[in-house]
């Protein structure tokens, strides 16, 4: 099996309003794929999905080749850190390592306490008295010592200051440097998803933009700025992501497999963090457009 | 997950099971004293000291209050508190199914609750029986067991009403997902119900009984009057400790009637004729009352009782214990499909 | 062993760095053949890095031919790029001594120089890209 998540048409209503929707989309195993886009875009919503915690409106979800939440057995596949990295404030740190090894059954115990002893967690502290980075950092160790097939971690670093942030990171890159780990995660910071990353998903206004492998997406994006010119002259081929003009010149971010040969523009290559902005650019001037994915 | 619960638990279990152990001595300790009283004074009542009085009402109290404060107390925060403090993604996110979850929680609370409960209970209704419905030889008595109030506070029903306000407390906390304003609605929920159950629905768990009484000097408990005369007369039944649901006159016919008009001579005038209108219990001497009743009688006129004797205590126990069970098993039933389906 | 570092802003992909910084190593003598080049785990501990980034380097290292992978052990260095060495480009070095001086001369301080020099080197590799 070499993708941890397929989804097709996936779709989440509240109410009168669509968190996600059409939401088509294959997460290859083995990778840190990050899920970036602004606040409110849906990340959390298919996160939720993904783990079991909400039920589609519609579409259907497949992760680790099971229905999310269906048992014991599919929950014990898949790891969740969630946002602000929830914890029992009245149980101190060796309580919540029983905590997993009692309600996990692959739990790795050994791996748990010395992960929490080389990262200076006191384990008769209480929970609530930890530091933010801290308790991220154990909500981390809980994730990993159950051994997941897959790990979703929802805007895990988001409050934490850099150093904390930095940490976090670098412990969960090691886990997967170790152990056969897919993992998830999501953040509207880009240049920390630059790191860690070679996989990933844009998602704005509640839909799947593009998603891939990033080498691909750097690779086949670029910015071209030329002498004014209308999107529909541009190459079939071209697949316009954003665009901006003032009275003579245009600037585009496309999305070519083939090299721009036409003299007229100049190309120059995209960041992660700019393509990314370029979508959500993009989206905002033609929202009900979803792009395709990057084929691969 | 029984270990985790029980460690979220732990301080409150403690805490609740201490006050438990410490009434249960206190009463261990003086009950025997007060039933060796009871045994040898028929009017146990005059004899109470004040302690035992407070004691007495303490129990009540405890019994009224307990079953609400552990539903709201442990029944509101049980789903709700994991919701606000987001901790429900944690637990979640272990390999525990939400029924799994549920079902560990709210089963060790139910049987927390029950035992806690049902220990005072046995505890309160064993030190007060010989005491109940013991009449004093002046004005003042203590509740039979039978009357609405003490009928909550003995026996097994506390152990039905504390189980009815946990999972109602958990239902209304998985709703509205917030611990604080799910204890408000919880508790005035649970007021409501402990209202009406005793009001609409405990008089006809058990069939009542219903009897003719001849209306006499020795049946009577009372007559009431106001400014124009006597309009109202009660009966009693022949044991005072039944619980009266219906006291009526009724006519030769079988219909609730009033008082004939001639039977406003029967009684002397109230003391100050120009006394303002109300009811004045009348106590009346010998002589001309006698003659009114035999006329009452002769004429047709009966007391229709309805009432629930004290016999039937443990009945009516039973069925209203088993009325809050099947209620709070289908909070129960509810508040799993709520977890399964609605929650997120 | 070298230690590798990483420049976040500098639009320069992670993997990318991760070669250049080898290859730099190489050519400046730093890193010579037989050496251990440091494991994935070490790299990742340090950086905070996708182990993938570093693997990928380090198969491109050695498609280059540069490295070579032994199993459970490490990788190590094959080949150096010091073989045309520095002092055997000497015109080419005479020529931009000279034109340091001038960029002396002209008023620039250290700071503008390299920065001049950066943003035309950049400049040329896209044009000719």
């Amino acid at each position: 099996m070499n993708t941890v998540v397929t989804a097709h048409g996936l779709g989440k209503q509240y109410r009168s309003r669509w968190a996600l929707r059409d939401c088509t989309l294959e997460i290859p195993t083995g990778r840190v794929t990050g899920l970036v886009g602004p606040n409110g875009a849906g990340k959390t919503t298919l996160l939720r999905l993904i783990v079991g915690m909400l039920d589609p409106t519609v579409g259907t979800i497949e992760v680790c080749g099971g229905k999310p939440a269906a048992d014991a057995a599919q929950l014990a596949k898949v790891g969740f850190v969630a946002q602000d990295t929830p914890t029992y404030a009245g149980l101190t740190v060796a309580d919540h390592l029983r905590l997993g090894a009692h309600l996990n059954p692959r739990w790795d115990d050994a791996t748990a306490r010395s992960r929490t002893e080389r990262l200076g967690l006191d384990p008769r502290q209480k929970a609530g008295r930890l530091s933010g980075g801290q308790r991220a950092q154990l909500a981390l160790t809980l994730g990993l010592a159950k051994r997941p097939e897959l790990l979703i971690l929802d805007e895990p670093v988001a409050s934490l200051d850099p150093l904390a942030r930095r940490e976090f990171l670098r412990v969960l890159m090691e886990a997967v440097a170790e152990h056969e780990i897919s993992v998830l995660l999501s953040s509207h910071v880009v240049s920390d998803l630059e790191r860690v990353c070679d996989h990933v998903v844009v998602l704005v206004d509640s839909q799947v933009r593009v998603a891939g492998d990033v080498d691909d997406l750097l690779a086949t994006h670029h910015r071209i700025s030329g002498p004014l010119r209308e999107p529909s002259t541009l190459p079939a081929d071209q697949h316009v992501v954003s665009a901006s003009h003032t009275d003579r010149q245009s600037t585009y971010v496309v999305r070519t497999p083939a090299p721009i040969l036409d003299p007229a523009w100049s190309v120059s290559a995209l960041g992660l963090e700019d393509l990314v902005l370029s979508y959500m650019e993009g989206a905002a001037f033609a929202p009900t457009h979803p792009d395709l994915e990057v084929l691969r | 997950m029984i270990w985790l619960t029980w460690r979220q638990f732990r301080t409150q279990l403690v805490a609740v099971y201490a006050l438990v152990a410490a009434t249960c001595v206190v009463l261990a300790v003086t009950g025997p004293a007060l039933a060796g009283l009871a045994h040898r004074n028929s009017d146990v009542y005059d004899v109470l000291t004040s302690n035992d009085r407070l004691l007495y009402n303490g129990g009540i109290a405890v019994l009224a209050v307990a079953p609400a404060l552990l539903g709201i107390f442990w029944g509101a925060p049980l789903v709700a508190r994991e919701i606000e403090t987001g901790t429900y993604q944690l637990v979640w996110g272990q390999s525990v199914t939400r029924g799994r979850w549920l079902a560990a929680k709210l089963g060790f609370a139910v049987l927390a609750t029950a035992v806690a409960v049902g220990l005072l209970t046995t505890a309160i209704t064993w030190w007060a029986h010989p005491i109940d419905g013991a009449l004093g030889s002046q004005h003042g008595s203590l509740a039979s067991r039978m009357t609405p109030v003490s009928f909550a506070m003995r026996g097994v029903v506390p152990v039905g009403y504390a189980v009815f306000a946990l999972l109602l407390g958990t239902l209304i906390g998985l709703v509205l997902r917030r611990s604080v304003p799910a204890m408000a609605v919880t508790l005035a929920v649970y007021v409501f119900v402990q209202i009406a159950v005793p009001l609409w629905v405990r008089p006809h768990l058990v069939p009542p009984v219903t009897s003719s009484v001849v209306i006499s000097q020795k049946t009577l408990a009372g007559i009431e009057a106001d400014g124009s005369g006597p309009f109202r007369i009660t009966t009693h039944t022949a044991d005072p400790r039944d619980w009266v649901l219906t006291n009526q006159t009724v006519d030769a016919q079988g219909h609730a009637a009033g008082l004939p008009s001639w039977f406003s001579g029967c009684l002397p005038p109230p003391p100050g004729n120009s006394a303002p209108s109300g009811k004045t219990e009348v106590h009346p001497g010998p002589g001309t009352l006698d003659a009114c009743f035999s006329r009452l009688t002769d004429e047709g006129y009966r007391q229709r009782l309805v009432y629930q004797p004290h016999t039937h205590f443990w009945r009516l126990q039973w069925a209203e214990t088993g009325l809050y069970l099947a209620a709070s098993a289908l909070l129960a039933g509810l508040s799993f499909w709520w977890t399964r389906r609605r929650l997120l | 062993m070298i230690e590798f570092s990483l420049d976040s802003g500098s639009g320069v992909s992670p993997y990318l760095q991760v070669v250049h910084q080898v290859r730099r190593a190489l050519r400046l003598g730093l890193l010579t053949e037989g050496d251990q080049l440091p494991t994935v785990k070490d790299v990742v501990a340090r950086l905070a890095i996708n182990p993938n980034t570093v693997l990928k380097a380090y198969r491109e290292l050695e498609r280059d031919g540069l490295v070579a992978a032994r199993p459970g052990v490490g990788t190590f260095v094959t080949r150096t790029l010091a073989d045309s060495s520095l002092a055997a480009h000497g015109p080419l070095r005479r020529d931009l001594v000279r034109w340091l001086a001038k960029a002396r001369l002209a008023g620039l301080d250290e700071e503008s120089i390299e920065a001049l020099f950066l943003a035309t080197f950049r400049h040329v590799n896209e044009e000719t890209a």
